[in-house]
């Protein structure tokens, strides 16, 4: 569930309370938004995907808060994966025009083939 | 578009009041989909979103694999006759077709708007496959360019209705706290499915609520026994995009090796301990590349986690979807997806799907497909319906809700948390909804029939308190209809395999048809045109 807002990149624009589908944040734009209910996380990543300052993380699970270290997550890569994935953010190159779903099949009959 | 107003007084409390000719409630794909097609269809439409029309629903945190059938006669007549044998004679032909026409003709449009899909060497477009946040950000886009208002965090609460049907929704805005109404001559109902806030990806908005709201005025239900769906996920996880463990060896606890593509071998294993998977049929770099970039969502759990899933076990487990990649919903009567209720039409997991599925999801390709479909034909019929009713604005419109919403019998407070934890006990374990029997399912029936009265309080005050009541609500409702007809077709087909009955029986190739709350009725109903081939 999502564990960080980093008071240090938000922007406070705003935009994760509106998107976030489970209503989980409070805070109006112009402001740093708090998590508010966080047990009402589903886990989704949709908000990190949003952030344009890659100010939020989701840890990855379901029922369990852990804690995390803004310094960590950046050092390891982890702060802001989600969107760079996406590759959503200027300059890169979206991951839907790059998405190798449709050579699955085939990946699969090739490796059914040498098994 | 439709002006605001601010209404107060005796009639209850203050809330802002909108007109529209089409309300459509969700904003999934079917709600997006319709919303566009409503509004291309000259209507003048409202759309309501519990979350936000871009992130929430069962599509856009992950993606969905699409048919993508060329209008080939031959290779469309495959499609049909694979179709038709899946479906256990549930569904027709001539829906089937329509859905692999109109999800062809959507998706060209789909990449007209913007969505980058990739090439073969040949520069065909490869269409079968869609990122659900790319998909449903540019859904958005197109939405709000086809002159649609858009309320996200306003979840829909009950309908509005008269002598003449219905007439428009009420509901929450959950971000200033205020009421809200919104007047419309039709309404699509989005929904989804309901997967009983099992954390499954992106499907805890998903409880159900459009079906409680379609059968408080009348609408009908049917295929609610096909309803038995799980998706895989880490154990610790929500991510249940389920593809890529194809390319997995799967472990029971003991260290055998269970079958691959088998949904019955990994539910069995969970029953007597922990499973787990590792991805070592991808054993080179590129075939690791590959899938790393095709279903992208599904390595968040493990990277987050510190795990390596191409050489590491990691435990897996099974999330209750319910009727999410079910079959099962409101009852459609026409080519535009009208349900029985005059001005309420409904379109994609809230609505049956069984006129083109048939008895059973199937390969994970024909529910996105039905989504976009489903949407645009109810939009269509929704803005040609509100053209022929007229304004709305005369009407004695009333709202309509009751479970979650008004006392009933000067009934105390709804436990709305209690409430929830007891109807996912009835319904969420693989012992009730995946290994079907029937004296299990007679108990658990049982119980959520005992939890109707519980939800008949009064609702907290709290926007938090109010949503879940009503979520709570429409939970209890869809776990009795899903029991209900689980108990009543004595056989298997499709998805619905009962203990006692491991056979399919010709003499219940019928569909079965739901209605009522507080007393439920079944029926079954022949199918229209027969789906033997
Ligand atoms: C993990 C996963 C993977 C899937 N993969 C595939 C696939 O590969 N291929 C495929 O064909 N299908 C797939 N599906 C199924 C597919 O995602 C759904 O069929 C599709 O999303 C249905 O679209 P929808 O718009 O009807 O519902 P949803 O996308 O679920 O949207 C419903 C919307 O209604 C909103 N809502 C709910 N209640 C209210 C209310 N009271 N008021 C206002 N709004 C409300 C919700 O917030 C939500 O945004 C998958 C499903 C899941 C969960
Ligand atoms: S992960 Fe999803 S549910 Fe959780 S806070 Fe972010 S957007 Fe909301
Ligand atoms: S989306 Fe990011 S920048 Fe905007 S308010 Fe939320 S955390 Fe701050």
């Amino acid at each position: 569930m999502i564990e960080l807002i980093s008071a240090d990149r938000c922007i406070s624009c705003g935009l994760c309370v509106k998107v976030c589908p489970t209503n989980v944040f409070d805070g109006a734009v112009g402001e740093v938004p708090r998590i508010a209910r966080q047990s009402d996380c589903q886990t989704c990543y949709m908000c990190e995907a949003y952030c344009p300052v890659d100010a939020l993380y989701v840890a990855p699970y379901a029922d369990k808060s852990v804690p995390v270290d803004e310094a960590t997550l950046q050092a390891t890569g982890l702060l802001g994966s989600w969107r760079a994935t996406l590759g959503w953010g200027a300059g890169r190159t979206r991951l839907a025009a790059v998405d190798t779903t449709p050579f699955l099949d085939e990946l699969e009959r090739e490796i059914e083939r040498s098994a | 578009m439709s002006v605001g107003v601010t209404v107060s007084g005796a009639a209850g409390p203050e809330r802002d009041v909108l007109e529209a000719d089409v309300l459509v409630i969700g904003g999934g794909p079917a709600g997006a989909w319709a919303a566009w097609s409503a509004a291309r269809h000259g209507a003048q439409v409202v759309l309501v979103e519990k979350g936000y029309l871009g992130s929430s629903g069962a599509t856009a945190p992950g993606g969905t694999n699409l048919l993508y059938v060329p209008p080939d006669p031959v290779l469309r007549e495959a499609a049909v006759a694979d179709r038709l044998a899946a479906g256990g004679q549930l569904n027709e032909v001539r829906w089937i077709h329509r859905v692999l026409d109109g999800v062809y003709e959507s998706l060209a449009l789909v990449e007209e708007w913007g969505y980058p899909f990739v090439r073969d060497a040949e520069g065909v477009p490869l269409r079968n496959h869609l990122q659900g946040p790319e998909y449903m950000r540019l859904m958005r886009r197109v939405v709000r360019r086809a002159g649609v208002r858009i309320l996200d965090q306003c979840p829909a609460l009950e309908l509005l209705a008269d002598a003449h049907g219905v007439g428009g929704a009420r509901g929450l805005n959950r971000l200033t706290g205020r009421d809200w109404e919104v007047r419309a001559s039709a309404v699509v109902l989005a929904t989804g499915g309901c997967a009983f806030l099992s954390k499954g990806l992106g499907c805890n908005v998903l409880t159900g609520d459009g079906l409680l709201m379609g059968a408080e005025v009348g609408a009908e239900l049917s295929g609610m026994e096909f309803s038995r769906a799980y998706g895989t996920s880490a154990e610790y996880g929500t991510v249940t995009r389920n593809r890529l463990l194809n390319f997995a060896t799967l472990y029971a606890a003991d260290g055998t090796v269970l079958p691959r593509r088998s949904r019955d071998a990994i539910a069995r294993a969970l029953l007597r301990g922990p499973v787990y998977a590792v991805l070592d049929r991808a054993d080179t770099p590129d075939k690791r590349a590959l899938l790393r970039r095709s279903h992208a969502v599904f390595f968040l759990p493990y990277d987050r986690a510190g795990i390596d899933p191409f050489r590491q076990r990691f435990p897996i487990t099974l999330r209750f979807e319910g009727t999410v990649r079910g079959v099962g919903g409101l009852r459609l009567v026409g080519d535009d997806c009208r349900t029985t209720v005059p001005g309420l039409y409904a379109a994609g997991d809230a609505a049956s799907r069984e006129r083109s599925h048939g008895a059973i999801t199937g390969g994970g390709a024909y529910n996105a497909a039905w989504a976009i479909c489903s949407g645009r034909w109810a939009g269509a019929g929704a803005a040609l319906y509100a053209r022929t009713v007229g304004a709305v604005r005369d009407r004695r419109l009333k709202p309509v809700g009751r479970a979650g919403l008004r006392p009933e019998n000067g009934a105390g407070r709804i436990d709305e948390a209690a409430v929830v934890e007891a109807v996912r006990r009835q319904t969420v374990p693989l012992q009730i909804s995946y290994f079907r029997s029937e004296p299990v399912l007679r108990k658990a029936l049982s119980q959520v029939d005992s939890l109707w009265p519980a939800v008949h309080g009064t609702p907290g005050r709290g926007i938090r308190e109010r949503v879940r009541a009503r979520e709570a609500a429409a939970m209890v409702a869809t776990a009795r209809w899903m029991h209900t007809a689980s108990l009543t077709r004595r056989e298997s087909r499709g998805m619905h395999i009962l203990a006692e009955y491991p056979h399919q029986d010709p003499a219940q190739a019928h569909r079965l048809v739901l209605s009522g709350l507080d007393h439920i009725t079944i029926r079954p109903e022949p199918v229209p045109q027969g789906g033997a081939a």
